[in-house]
């Protein structure tokens, strides 16, 4: 019997997963029948998603968190046994500010351009011009990124430069009508800004946090027990979308599939920039490969690892400026299930890890791993100023920050 | 009570704003432009906040109502948890409302129920004006292809339109999805340019 599943969506290119599995029929194998629910704000994508119109989400980690710890409304709690991806930002900068801080043509190394750009930001508060960087919602991994790579170069966010929210297909405008003067944001979006001459990508999320969680698929708690086995059959599903998602032989058609105007709905050039890691960073340029720009697949990088969870909580204690809280940092770390995950893959002979949380950052070098089935080895997966995130030690981590 | 509607669809928002105009006591604006969203909202400084969920100025409102220290009274989504029935029936009819920090459920429920009806009500006025095209679009068919069997058959337009209808009643299907076959075979098959008129 097939069973049907909604899937709410924003249109970004890591939307990909549940849209090719249900494309290549990898959906219908496992008895699902998908539908997508296409919206053009978080907030509805997550309204959708609470009150019942959708049965699960395309969503972005970090407000799956602060949903679930009721930041802004009543808490309801989500529930993400799949994440969708590991980065696949950039930060893009007006072509001016582009020039003076950056090379242009080239992904900056994120230490000098902190440095670079904290003279700038400086020398803007100075002037009462403070710099605008946008991002797409106040609780995204972008954000959160940005935060933390502005900081640890000595740039404080809200009070050096202002963060901004600005909803992706429009941070183009934005750019070119000074609105704001930087954004990090998802693909096709970088591409599309430096497509219309108005932005330069300086940098790649995944240099400063070379495997930072992205997207995840969220469900209500409720809906996620309730409808258990369907949620294990789309996670088989996503891992086999994965598998042909990954394979360069299948970038061109998938390119195709995801412009369509029902799901990205954008220029097929720009999307398949993105999924082949090969991105022009100023117009008329040649593209620039950085491998792993957007990760969806090895490494197991669907596992909803919960230092993950841990990880977002303390940015988005450090960022509201919240108190650390024994029973909040539970609930955060409860969203991530890999125990949904293992259980959809046992017996699969897909890869799955030993252990479901590890040291975030610490690994410079590819390193074998234990592993529940497969064999698993782990790249680096460092954050860009060398720190790394023992979640055996969440609070000290967070005092750290202050 | 000022009520702020944010809706990038004129029509709508004047729909909106002709059901909420019978409230006493309130003053609308709507707000149909994207740019200059936040300095407006600031100028006109709503207790409650209208928006469609398919605008894609949600994300940028709520962190505006979330961070903004200009407001005196903070803004915030209406999750009442009692009136969860009203929030529901608001997202299905695609609307979410921001209600100002102390105004009492009593005043916003009625103003809510109004918004959902004015919203249902547009979206009943689009499906019936798309009927009425689909409809119009089918006459048309059928009238195609009444003057393709009379020119190639030679029947007369009731002959023509029995013909049809018998063929729809024999083989299970509406009148017009006959008309459209016999006009796609004949725009196919037929000689350019005959029957097109």
């Amino acid at each position: 019997m097939t069973e049907q599943l909604t899937i709410g969506f924003l249109p970004l290119v890591d939307a990909c997963l549940p849209i090719l599995a249900h494309e290549h029929g990898f959906a219908e194998d496992e008895g699902l029948a998908l539908t997508f629910q296409r919206d053009v704000s978080w907030a509805t994508v997550l309204d959708r998603l609470l009150y019942g119109h959708s049965d699960a989400a395309h969503l972005i980690a970090p407000l799956a968190i602060a949903t679930t710890l009721g930041r802004g409304r009543p808490a309801q709690p989500l529930a993400a046994p799949f994440v969708l991806g590991l980065n696949g930002n950039a930060i893009t900068l007006t072509p001016e500010l582009a020039a003076r801080v950056a090379e242009p043509g080239r992904l900056s190394d994120p230490t000098k351009l902190g440095a670079a750009l904290a003279e700038e930001a400086r020398a803007r508060k100075a002037a009462g011009k403070r710099l605008h960087l946008g991002v797409v919602h106040r609780y995204s991994s972008h954000s959160y990124m940005l935060r933390y790579w502005l900081a640890a170069s000595g740039i404080r966010p809200d009070e050096d430069v202002e963060i901004v929210t600005v909803a992706p297909p429009f941070v183009a405008d934005a750019m070119e009508t000074g609105e704001i003067d930087g954004a990090c944001v998802g693909e096709p979006w970088n591409s599309a800004a430096v497509d219309r001459g108005v932005g330069v990508i300086v940098l790649a999320t995944a240099q400063i946090w070379r495997r930072g969680v992205e997207k995840v698929l969220a469900f209500r708690a409720p809906v996620l027990e309730a409808r258990r086995p369907a949620a294990e059959a789309l996670i088989r599903a996503l891992r086999k979308a994965g598998a042909h998602f990954v394979d360069p032989a299948n970038w061109e058609a998938n390119a195709a599939i995801l412009a369509r105007p029902e799901y990205v709905g954008a220029d097929p050039k720009l999307v398949l920039g993105a999924i082949s890691d090969r991105l022009v960073l100023v117009r008329g340029a040649e593209p620039v490969n950085y491998p792993d720009f957007m990760f969806q697949h090895r490494e197991a990088a669907n596992f909803p690892w919960v230092s993950q969870a841990e990880w977002l909580y303390t940015q988005l204690v450090r960022w509201d400026h919240l108190a650390y809280s024994a029973a909040d940092a539970e609930a955060a770390a409860r969203v991530f299930r890999p125990d949904v995950y293992r259980s959809a893959l046992a017996g699969t002979g897909d890869m799955l890890p030993g252990a479901s949380s590890k040291v975030e950052g610490s690994l410079a070098r590819p390193t074998a791993v234990t592993a529940q089935q497969g064999a698993m080895v782990l790249a680096n997966n460092s954050f860009f100023d060398g720190r790394s995130f023992d979640p055996d030690d969440v609070e000290g981590y967070i005092a750290s920050f202050a | 009570m000022r009520i702020a509607i944010v809706d990038e669809s004129a029509s709508r928002a004047t729909i909106i704003e002709e059901g909420l105009a019978q409230i006493p006591d309130c003053q609308i604006f709507v707000l149909t432009e994207r740019r200059g969203l936040l300095a407006r909202i600031e100028e006109i400084a709503p207790d409650i906040v209208l928006i469609d969920l398919g605008n894609p100025s949600r994300d940028v409102l709520e962190e505006y109502f979330a961070v903004s220290r200009v407001l005196a009274r903070p803004i915030a989504m209406f999750v009442d948890e009692s009136d969860d029935d009203a929030i529901a029936a608001s997202i299905d009819a695609g609307v979410s409302a921001y209600v100002v920090d102390g105004l009492a459920a009593h005043r916003i429920r009625p103003l809510l129920d109004l918004a959902v009806r004015r919203f249902n009500a547009f979206a009943r006025l689009q499906t019936d004006l798309a009927e009425a095209k689909g409809k119009l679009a089918e006459r048309d068919a059928i009238d195609r292809a009444k003057r393709i069997l009379m020119k190639s058959k030679g029947v007369t337009e009731p002959d023509a339109y029995a013909e049809l209808r018998r063929k729809a009643m024999s083989s299970n299907r509406r009148i017009a999805e006959i008309a459209e076959a016999v006009v796609t075979a004949h725009d196919l098959l037929g000689p350019a340019g005959e029957g097109a008129g």
